[in-house]
């Protein structure tokens, strides 16, 4: 049984429809990103699952329970990490990771937490004094106190300065290494990148994309190769001798529309060398999961008609 | 067990730990009483010579309302604000023990406060008499009532609004309560309306309670105050927005 099963999900506050029938599957001991652009549906999704949100149609389980029906049960078994607050302002994370150690059975002890979030030196400061990347991890190290199974995590790297991003990344990947359920929302594309054992792209509530990291790399990558040489060249010509179209996108920026082979490559040096003209820069490997992520996020719109 | 326990703690460390509400709910109740002890400038009712006499179950009844309705609702306005409320809601913890824990704590600290306020005004000369059993009973029907009061204003109204509102009622609440002036000589219009409100029906019942049949409200405080106790943390439960 996956850890979270989700079929048509879908949300409404009056008549604005936040998710429009989303479908998701996460399996414990893994990372899952739901990646998309601000009002998207992520946090509408992730508040379905955790029993705040009502659903208005579709099925939910988490560890086969119902998050509406069944919240008392799966707050014993699943930690919630919100976007932003959530925390007493006036207490520090000693004892806010103690408290919340109370409300558990067999609860982590929040000494060994508080080292491995890197919060040690400051457990006695009032959460409304420390910085967004201290506050951000006492809130992860809230929602984990409690050994949960499946842990949500809303936006857990914004506002996180790299030392703590790379903090929060580790106790991600060691969550999954321990058979943790992780579903997180993002909207940056590296966290994607280096956590995700599953990506889903969502867009105005709905699936633009389901597949690994890698899958969605490569099922659309290889089609173009992007060069940079002087402003103006003759693009006609370049097209005529590899075959294949070729265009300026931006003054001294150019893409051609044949796939990265060793001869095209070979063909649009020799072009260049036979004029004279210096080659600024070649990208003919992978696409980054930025421009397939814009890609797919335009597709959508104009394909599905918003 | 342990969560309740833990969470009552909590809830008591955090409202010790902000100056304003030590302020609200001690110093200043502290301060009236010593006051106008020693300052005679207060009218006193038919019958009262000493102005501790009539200060003291005032005083405590001011101290009640500070507690469980300023310093509870703000602090609860507060919480919501900063999604505490909502985060909580995602523990095990659950909305009765919560409930449970701040029911707890506001108690304890009114332990605290009645035990500093009677030596306070033991000090400066008070006697205590009649029914101290009857006046715990209105004290605990009050605090069910202020705390309606106060949050019914922190599950609706932004935290900013809470703060204002609080103080301003607890302001007009001690004006018209009985707490400090008597409701004899206040018009008397307005002492019709301050008789319906919690404030002056709980110094009524202290007064009457704790003084042996001085100037009290009679069965008509008890009615008021147990009004007040039903229909306020009713209206509360029917408009809390957690989140």
């Amino acid at each position: 049984m996956a850890s979270i099963e989700v079929e048509g999900l879908s949300v409404r506050y009056g008549e604005v429809v936040a998710v429009d029938g989303i479908d998701l599957v996460a399996e414990a001991g893994s990372v899952l990103a739901l990646l998309g652009p601000n009002g998207a549906g992520k946090t509408s999704t992730v508040e379905a699952l955790e029993g705040y949100r009502p659903r208005s149609a579709g099925m939910v389980r988490v560890l086969g329970l119902d998050p509406a029906r069944d919240h008392a049960a799966l707050t014993r078994r699943v930690g919630v990490m919100l976007q932003r607050g959530g925390v007493y302002p006036g207490m520090g994370p000693a004892e806010a990771l103690g408290l919340f150690a109370s409300y558990y059975r067999h609860p982590l002890d929040p000494a060994t937490l508080l080292g491995r979030l890197g919060l040690a030196r400051v457990a006695r400061t009032p959460w409304r004094r420390l910085s967004g990347g201290e506050q951000q991890r006492l809130s992860l190290g809230l929602a984990l106190v409690g050994r949960p199974e499946v842990v949500f995590l809303d936006e857990p790297t914004a506002g996180v300065d790299p030392e703590g991003r790379q903090v929060i990344r580790s106790v991600v990947a060691g969550l999954r290494d321990e058979g943790v359920c992780v579903v997180l929302t993002t909207h940056q594309l590296e966290e994607v990148e280096r956590l995700a054992d599953r990506v889903v792209i969502v867009d105005r509530g709905r699936v633009v994309a389901d597949a690994t990291p890698a899958e969605l790399v490569t099922a659309t990558a290889g089609h173009s190769i992007r060069f940079g040489a002087p402003p103006g060249i003759d693009t006609a010509g370049l097209g005529a001798a590899l075959g294949a179209g070729a265009v300026e996108a931006e003054p001294g920026e150019y893409e051609v529309a044949t796939a990265p082979t060793p001869a095209a490559i070979a063909a649009l040096t020799a072009w260049l060398a036979e004029r004279d003209l210096p080659l600024a820069d070649l990208r003919a490997g992978r696409e980054r999961l930025e421009d397939v992520f814009l890609r797919l996020i335009a597709d959508g719109r104009s394909g599905g008609g918003g | 067990m342990r969560a309740l326990v833990a969470q009552s703690a909590a809830e008591l460390r955090l409202t010790l730990r902000r100056g304003e509400s030590v302020l609200l709910t001690l110093a200043i109740p502290v301060g009236l009483l010593a006051f106008f002890s020693e300052v005679h400038v207060l009218p006193l009712p038919a019958g009262v010579h000493r102005p501790v006499q009539y200060l003291a179950p005032g005083i405590l009844a001011l101290a009640v309302m500070s507690t469980s309705m300023v310093s509870l609702g703000i602090a609860t306005g507060f919480e919501r604000q900063y999604l505490v409320l909502k985060r909580l809601g995602a523990t095990p913890l659950g909305r009765p023990r919560l409930l449970a824990a701040k029911t707890l704590a506001v108690l304890a600290l009114e332990l605290v406060q009645t035990g500093v306020l009677v030596g306070v005004a033991a000090a400066l000369g008070w006697n205590p008499g009649g029914d101290p059993a009857a006046a715990a009973g209105a004290v605990v029907l009050a605090t069910a009532a202020f705390a309606g009061i106060g949050l019914t204003m922190a599950g609706a109204l932004r935290a900013e609004v809470t703060l204002a509102a609080a103080n301003g009622l607890y302001l007009v609440l001690l004006l018209v309560g009985g707490m400090v002036f008597p409701l004899s000589h206040l018009p008397g219009g307005l002492a019709t309306v301050a008789r319906a409100l919690p404030s002056a029906a709980l110094s009524g019942a202290l007064h009457s309670s704790l003084t042996g049949g001085g100037p009290g409200g009679g069965i008509e405080s008890w009615v008021v105050l147990a009004a007040w106790a039903v229909g306020a943390p009713l209206v509360a439960a029917l408009g809390f927005r957690w989140e």
